[in-house]
């Protein structure tokens, strides 16, 4: 049985660790260095202040993190109809600076790296030289004179050179960057930022709530950034986020985390959310999450992050897996990423198998669950390419009961990102 | 007159001659969150002490409810198909899961009653 195994009923705690297990991709790789991520689960600036919310604290990426504050269901609902506060400290953030950093860049990422206006962020991907993803990740070009610059290492390449800020998945930081120390040239230098926190503040209320303390982030449009002063500090903020709404990332110094926090939840728009309604929201939005429906062995092509490519770069080639993926862009890669509705009530999660007619595993179901918005079951699931058309039924092996799939477009729920003159 | 048991898994057997009446919960449902699905046995089917039962899926994730004791089901409750949410507004009432005829009633000994393990939940 290939299905993810379950818990009783008896373990809550348990279970409650294994969905976040299985909700993103922290469980240990083959390849992985086993010094890489702490043994025993750090401390995030909002600790205590989850705590002191009601937030239900599992391990999750090496670090202590809130599930849930009410309940996943709610939790996304109200994210949907309203904003919804996050916490992700535990993603990496990372500062690039030194001469020619765009062209250092650009031998790691399929991004036009080069072209990137200042104050513009574009999704992009860590290859490795097959074409494999190591991760993925939001990449923006830094104007002179941002928060990140004073005082920090090469910063007085900012004003000629550019700058670089990356937010790349807490699970796979170490080894983000290890793979990037190794392949950046000497004169770039890469600081881990680990003395800033992370917050996302995402719903159709989050532009107004966040406004209200820190004026000016309504100017930002989508995949945005720009420093603004959030409750009085000095932040980087961006209007970009993993949940298909409008909404913000806010980047701040660690030690004034609490007071950012603490003036966001003052807005009657704004709740706390945990990492479960986090991974819902993102399923429903069609976001691909890092270990489950993206690794190693899966390409840009497959995945149907075809628009991560840019077009320049396509043709100009030089990163990692250019020709293979070029290949694979000519004649369709074997597999590829598409989302399903699922007939019925039951869930249909991670692990389950896709089958063709004769009862054989052709694919994988790479994340699934319930949908609060559409109140149905929905799941992503890498098809043969030749199931992959909008409509096509699919079906689904899960502890060996079978379960019928659509192909159905993603996002399942639109996006409404606030886009350059809507 | 029944009486009702509890079990370190968090199930609720309430016990009337050889009917067993099994149900999660209301610690165990807090636990779990919104349950969007869940799938009872069938009546006639053979159940086994500690042996998976039926399952309870809330948004993030699916569990197992063992059985509690050895049986066989006589009946399910029907409801949850159309209204899994019972589980989560009335655990212990119309939210039970299924009923069992009793094959051996000293399974019931060890178990737990109310305060035992309202006292179990507290040391969590």
């Amino acid at each position: 049985m290939n299905g993810p195994k379950r818990s009783a009923v008896a373990s809550p705690r348990t279970e409650t660790g294994m969905s976040i297990e299985r909700m993103e991709g922290i469980e240990p790789k083959g390849e992985a260095d086993p010094d890489a991520v702490p043994d025993a689960p750090a401390s995030l600036p909002l600790d205590a202040w989850h705590e002191a919310h009601g937030g239900r604290m599992v391990e999750f990426a090496g670090y202590h993190m809130p599930v849930q504050y009410e309940g996943v269901m709610p939790e996304h609902l109200w994210t949907r109809a309203h904003a919804g506060l996050f916490d992700v400290s535990h993603m990496g953030q990372l500062l690039f600076t030194g001469g020619g950093v765009a062209e250092a860049l650009e031998a790691l990422l399929p991004a036009d790296v080069k072209g990137l206006s200042e104050g513009r962020m574009r999704y992009s991907l860590l290859l490795a030289e097959n074409g494999g993803i190591l991760d993925d990740l939001m990449l923006t070009r830094l104007p002179a004179g941002t928060p990140f610059a004073s005082g920090e290492p090469g910063a007085a390449w900012l004003d000629t050179n550019g700058s670089f800020y990356m937010v790349v998945n807490g699970a796979t930081k170490w080894d983000d960057i290890a793979h990037l120390r190794e392949h950046l040239p000497d004169e770039i230098t890469l600081n881990h930022m680990e003395d800033r926190a992370l917050l996302a503040l995402q719903g159709p209320e989050a532009a107004a709530a966040l406004a209200r303390v820190a004026p000016g982030v309504e100017a930002l449009s989508f995949m945005t950034a720009g420093a603004f002063t959030v409750a009085g500090v000095e932040a980087w903020v961006s209007r970009s986020g993993y949940t298909g709404e409008d909404g913000f990332e806010i980047s701040i110094p660690a030690v004034a985390a609490e007071k950012v926090a603490d003036a966001l939840l003052a807005q009657p728009e704004v709740k706390p959310i945990g990492l479960g309604a986090r991974d819902s929201l993102r399923l429903e939005a069609g976001l691909p999450l890092y270990g489950h429906d993206l690794d190693e062995e899966t390409t840009p092509v497959a995945a149907d992050l075809g628009f991560a490519l840019s077009r320049r770069r396509r043709e100009e080639g030089g990163f990692p897996g250019h020709a293979r993926i070029m290949l694979e862009r000519e004649q369709g890669a074997i597999q590829k990423r598409v989302g399903l509705v699922v007939e019925g009530r039951q869930p249909v999660r991670e692990g389950a198998l896709v089958l063709d007619g004769e009862g054989s595993e052709v694919g994988r179901v790479t994340s699934g669950g319930f949908s609060p918005t559409l109140q149905r079951p929905i799941a992503m699931a890498y098809v043969p390419a030749a199931s992959a058309e909008a409509g096509t039924e699919i079906r689904l092996e899960q502890r060996g009961k079978l379960f019928t799939g659509t192909v159905t477009p993603l996002p399942f729920v639109p996006h409404r990102y606030h886009r350059k003159g809507a | 007159m029944a009486e009702t048991f509890f079990t370190k898994d968090h199930e609720w057997i309430r016990v009337e001659g050889d009917t067993a009446t099994v149900g999660i919960t209301d610690y165990a449902q807090a636990q779990l969150g919104d349950i969007v699905f869940a799938e009872t046995p069938p009546a006639g089917a053979k159940l086994e002490k500690g042996k998976e039962a039926a399952v309870v899926e809330s948004v993030k994730a699916a569990s197992d409810v063992y059985a509690p004791v050895t049986g066989e089901v006589i009946e399910a409750n029907g409801a949850l198909e159309a209204d899994p949410a019972l589980v989560n507004t009335a655990p212990e009432s119309e939210g039970w899961f299924f009923k069992v005829r009793l094959a051996d009633a000293s399974e019931l000994d060890g178990l737990m009653d109310e305060s035992a393990y309202k006292a179990f939940v507290e040391g969590l």
